[in-house]
């Protein structure tokens, strides 16, 4: 018979406490009325009120929400477009290339990506003057970057699983290839693409290592500002900042999971616009 | 019928060039140029590096390269050793994930559907959730005065509390933790397709449970595990916010040497050739991993 059975729910148990119970202490702790983290002193909401008086924390979650809002959307544009041309456009010179372009910012380590195109930034500052400082706008240009090659994935992973036909079909009746994309091939991509703009989004709000490369003086994103404190040990306000960002962020994916899991059943792949980009590749 | 043929050339060459160009511009171009500063002096200037080519004589450029980077990084031990302890730790983290990962992929590929899909979304939220926050969840877990040793100490389990934040065994935790969910989903993936009728038709005839296992499960499953271990693997090799937050301060991994090289000795030739050789380490993995995620997809 099958491999047995108690040894598999014995280690999905350990497997999913051992996801899960991390979290839940941090957000447990961080309703702690005390000034040491780690014992509990009775229930109290002083650490979320401490946030909301904290400028620094305020300014730095706003640059990070507009980083994200502008970098998810470029991405998910550019992204896609990499996805088609994946998908759709079998033979072109330089596409072995474009797949290695595609496939490295997905694994590459942080140190790497980030050490590159700072180098990258000051080279193009001493030779053409642009751009002439860092900040939002270079963090913005490194988060489009790396995340538009995980939207490209999931847009095209489900380009691969449509029927190609529809789209050909259009194409041989004489349809513009605009016109093609925008009224046939986008409706069908579009729960991929919005898949991919969440997951920009959230990379972008998360990523610490390629921002401080590429930040200047200033521009201090909310992952900036956490490390930065919770470098020097454990404090309470951050686990209140941590748990309202894990708590937001993981309501709205599971929100995003279950509605496009409703829209789509009855499809062959009810998994797929939720499925992270690697297993999907 | 020309002027169609036109749009369809224009279109195309619209959606393939505006992303690749972006990718040339600020993925590939930024590589070469750590590649080449990598062969630079460091000097004391803003940028502090002297230039490959030095224009300035003659009209001509004149190379100017040098191999003291990493001559330096072969002869200094330091480095050496940061490299062989990053691979140590990223193999053996990646061998932890498969020993969890793979009965947790093979109990959510038998689900039943409705459950598979809570499982699996279980599995995936983590990975949407910030990275930082969560290895940031362990610093009040594992601390002198975090809830294991308050656990263990109120248990009578031990005296004294145990050093296990900023040690070796909190990176290896660390780096399970973060990498789990990039095992389990492309073993998934592949347990998935996973006929369960094969296993039947193999034990009906007689074979073991452990034989059926060996001889139709796991080679079923193998480009997800290879497919797995080198998405735990390549990135846990360059990992610099797990040593640094949960890392002991000798903990040598080659990620946060590079970054320390760069901010706090301000040398940036020497960082980016310990960059280039991080990536010539990583060549053969990825591409092995672009092999293995076709074919696990």
């Amino acid at each position: 018979m099958r491999p047995k059975r108690h040894f598999i729910v014995m280690s999905l148990a350990f497997g999913y406490a051992f996801l899960y119970v991390p979290i839940f202490l941090l957000i447990l702790y961080s309703f702690n009325d005390s000034r040491i983290p780690t014992i509990w002193n009775g229930f109290s909401l002083r650490w979320y009120a401490s946030l909301l008086d904290n400028q620094q924390v305020i300014d730095a979650a706003l640059l990070s929400l507009r980083i994200a809002l502008v970098s998810a959307t470029a991405a998910t544009v550019l992204g896609t477009l990499s996805g088609l041309a994946l998908a759709h456009m079998d033979k072109f010179r330089g596409r072995l290339v474009f797949t290695a372009l595609i496939a490295a910012p997905l694994v590459m380590p942080e140190v790497i990506t980030g050490l590159s195109l700072l180098l990258f930034f000051i080279s193009s500052e001493a030779m053409i003057g642009w751009p002439a400082q860092r900040g939002a706008l270079t963090i913005t240009i490194a988060h489009i970057t790396f995340s538009s090659a995980f939207v490209a994935v999931v847009v095209q992973s489900r380009l691969a699983a449509l029927d190609r036909s529809l789209i050909e079909a259009a194409m041989d009746l004489g349809g513009r290839p605009f016109a093609v994309a925008r009224d046939i091939t986008l409706p069908l991509i579009a729960p991929a693409m919005l898949a991919g703009w969440l997951l920009a989004f959230t990379l972008s709000l998360d990523d610490l290592v390629i921002a401080t490369f590429v930040s200047g003086p200033g521009a201090s994103t909310l992952p900036m500002l956490i490390f930065s404190k919770v470098r020097l040990g454990v404090a309470p306000d951050v686990n209140a900042l941590a748990s309202l960002v894990i708590v937001i962020v993981g309501l709205g994916v599971l929100v995003a999971g279950f509605v496009m899991r409703r829209r789509q059943v009855g499809e062959s792949h009810p998994t797929s616009a939720t499925d992270p980009p690697h297993v999907v590749a | 019928m020309k002027a169609y043929k036109q749009r369809a050339r224009l279109w195309r060459a619209f959606v393939i060039r505006l992303p690749y160009l972006w990718l040339l511009l600020f993925f590939l171009a930024p590589f070469l140029i750590v590649f080449k500063i990598s062969f630079a002096d460091p000097v004391l200037a803003q940028p502090p590096f002297t230039p490959l080519f030095d224009w300035t004589q003659a009209g001509w450029g004149v190379l100017q390269a040098t191999l003291d980077n990493y001559r330096f990084l072969v002869s200094d031990n330091l480095y050496a050793l940061s490299y062989l302890k990053s691979i140590w730790v990223a193999a053996i983290s990646t061998l932890l994930c498969v020993l969890l990962g793979y009965p947790m992929a093979y109990g959510i590929a038998r689900a039943r559907p409705d459950v598979r899909f809570i499982l699996l979304l279980l599995v995936i939220l983590p990975f949407w959730t910030s990275f930082l926050l969560r290895v940031y969840a362990w610093m009040g877990i594992l601390s002198t005065k975090g809830l294991i040793n308050n656990a263990l100490l109120a248990l009578g389990v031990i005296d004294e509390p145990l050093q296990i934040l900023y040690t070796d065994t909190a990176v290896f935790l660390g780096i399970v933790y973060s990498y789990l969910p990039f095992m389990i989903l492309p073993l998934y993936a592949t347990l998935e397709r996973l006929d369960i009728r094969m296993l039947e038709a193999a034990s009906d005839l007689g074979a073991r449970p452990m034989t059926v296992f060996w001889d139709v499960t796991f080679p079923i499953s193998r480009p997800g595990i290879i497919a797995g271990c080198l998405l735990v693997f390549i990135p846990a090799l360059g990992e610099y916010v797990i040593p640094a937050l949960l890392g002991g301060l000798d903990s040598l991994m080659i990620g946060r040497q590079l970054y320390d090289e760069f901010y706090a000795n301000r040398d940036w030739p020497l960082a980016s050739a310990v960059a280039s050789i991080l990536l010539v380490i990583l060549v053969v993995p990825m591409m092995l991993l672009s092999r293995y995620q076709r074919a696990a997809a």
